[in-house]
């Protein structure tokens, strides 16, 4: 069972649905016990960082989900969040990977918005994908590369595209909304 | 890179899809579901459904609409039509949306911009705008084109982008189902907004935004866009089918 942590962040919907037509049954649900034993995590979300964290915070869900041991995949501000600090509200996250998140610089327009290709790639969740490939994107705030980062892409400055450490995966994209290619990189990830 | 996008619309009625001319003689199209199936499944980067008849009944329909649009398309896609409370947008988006377009509301009361930005963040806040040539000017028309408004389509563009508009969706009712293209003047005008993006074609938009029936097959890739355009054309009641190839290669970064 793929468990999906509900969380007051936007776009859940649309994760399940994408797992549903990849014939992969899933719950949405902020059990921790239910999250521990599920035997993949999926931590997506659409919204602001602290509101996100505050609540996450609240309901002993940070702690959590810093303990899983089974695959996790963080989807958008689930990378953001999995990351050490966010300039969005100043926000202590949940230091998983060690990098910080920042406001992309004003000189283009914000949010990078739309498909994009990768520089670099690497790891499981590329398997079969090549980076002159498309995923779609909808962010303001970006992490910074790291040692953790496992692919790049490039809008205004070079970035994490996706990021891995451990058990613990991340893509900055949408790739429950990107297509064959999103569908790809979800199934290397359901297939770990 | 960023690519620019090739956006289909599909103009709703009745749970139906719909064609229309210069926004009046409305024919039938088709299941939307089915038809945002083909679209996506031919390689559109997003799509958009406008329900033009958004009445409070209509409007159940359409969530329930976006919940099978949710369940079957694996890409972006924007609803809209009649949206003219916070309530409205959050069912939209609760019923598997994306983005959610306002138009009326929006001239009726432009703070509502500002209240939907902040509480769903501006990248799902599309402000539509239905533009009509008028007297030497481009003005904004509302209530589905019918109703004109005091109000210039370029300063309400950029009024709507300050109180935090994420995009603009541009119709040019001249234009509109006319098969003559887009109306290039007012479209570039628009696009030297700053921030905003916009869903047009051609050389500064970001995005390609296609109305009508319309079968294109597309490739994504680093190379540039290559599509074909094949449809319907009413001349009256006489129906002429045309095809035209496209090849995009205005694929600059932005």
């Amino acid at each position: 069972m793929i468990a999906i942590i509900r969380y007051n962040a936007g776009n859940i919907k649309s994760v399940q649905n994408a797992l549903t037509r990849l014939g992969y049954k899933s719950i949405i649900t902020d059990d921790p016990k239910a999250l521990n034993s599920a035997d993949k995590v999926i931590f997506p979300g659409v919204g602001e960082a602290s509101t996100a964290m505050q609540y996450l915070t609240k309901r002993g869900l940070d702690q959590t989900i810093r303990s899983l041991k089974q695959p996790v995949l963080g989807i958008c501000l689930g990378l953001q969040l999995m990351c050490r600090f966010s300039e969005e509200a100043d926000t202590e996250c949940l230091g998983i990977f060690d990098t910080d998140v920042k406001l992309f610089p004003p000189v283009d327009k914000i949010p990078h918005m739309g498909w994009n290709n990768f520089l670099t790639m690497r790891g499981e969740l590329f398997k079969g994908i090549s980076p002159d490939d498309d995923v779609y994107y909808v962010h303001s705030y970006y992490a910074e590369i790291s040692s953790s980062t496992s692919a790049t892409c490039d809008y205004i400055l070079p970035f994490s595209a996706a990021m891995n450490r451990e058990n613990f995966y991340a893509t900055q994209f949408h790739p429950e909304k990107s297509a064959e290619i999103g569908e790809k990189i979800l199934r290397n990830f359901l297939e770990l | 890179m960023l690519k620019r996008r090739i956006i289909p619309c599909l103009d709703i009625k009745d749970g139906r899809t719909v064609k229309g001319v210069n926004f009046i003689n409305l024919v039938d199209a088709g299941d939307p579901v089915e038809l945002a199936k083909a679209y996506a499944g031919q390689g559109a980067d997003e799509l958009v459904f406008l329900d033009i008849t958004a009445t409070i009944e209509n409007r159940k329909t359409l969530a329930s609409l976006v919940e099978r649009i949710a369940s079957e398309i694996n890409i972006p896609f924007t609803v809209g039509g009649g949206t003219d409370t916070i309530e409205d947008v959050a069912a939209l988006l609760n019923a598997g949306a994306d983005k959610v377009t306002v138009n009326s509301a929006a001239v009726k009361r432009p703070e509502l911009i500002s209240e939907l930005a902040a509480q769903f963040g501006n990248q799902c806040i599309v402000i539509a705008i239905d533009t009509k040539f008028t007297d030497d000017e481009w003005i904004v028309f509302v209530n589905g084109g019918r109703t004109p408004t005091p109000l210039r389509t370029l300063s309400w563009a950029k009024r709507a982008e300050e109180l935090g508009a994420g995009e603009i969706l541009l119709t040019s009712m001249n234009n509109d189902g006319t098969k003559s293209g887009f109306s290039i003047d007012i479209t570039n005008e628009v696009s030297t907004c700053q921030y905003s993006r916009y869903c047009f074609r051609w050389r500064r938009f970001d995005g390609a935004f296609q109305g009508g029936i319309l079968q294109h097959r597309m490739q994504r890739g680093s190379g540039g866009k290559h599509f074909s355009l094949r449809g319907d054309r009413y001349k009256g009641s006489e129906k002429v089918s045309y095809e035209r190839e496209y090849i995009c290669t205005d694929v600059k970064p932005l």
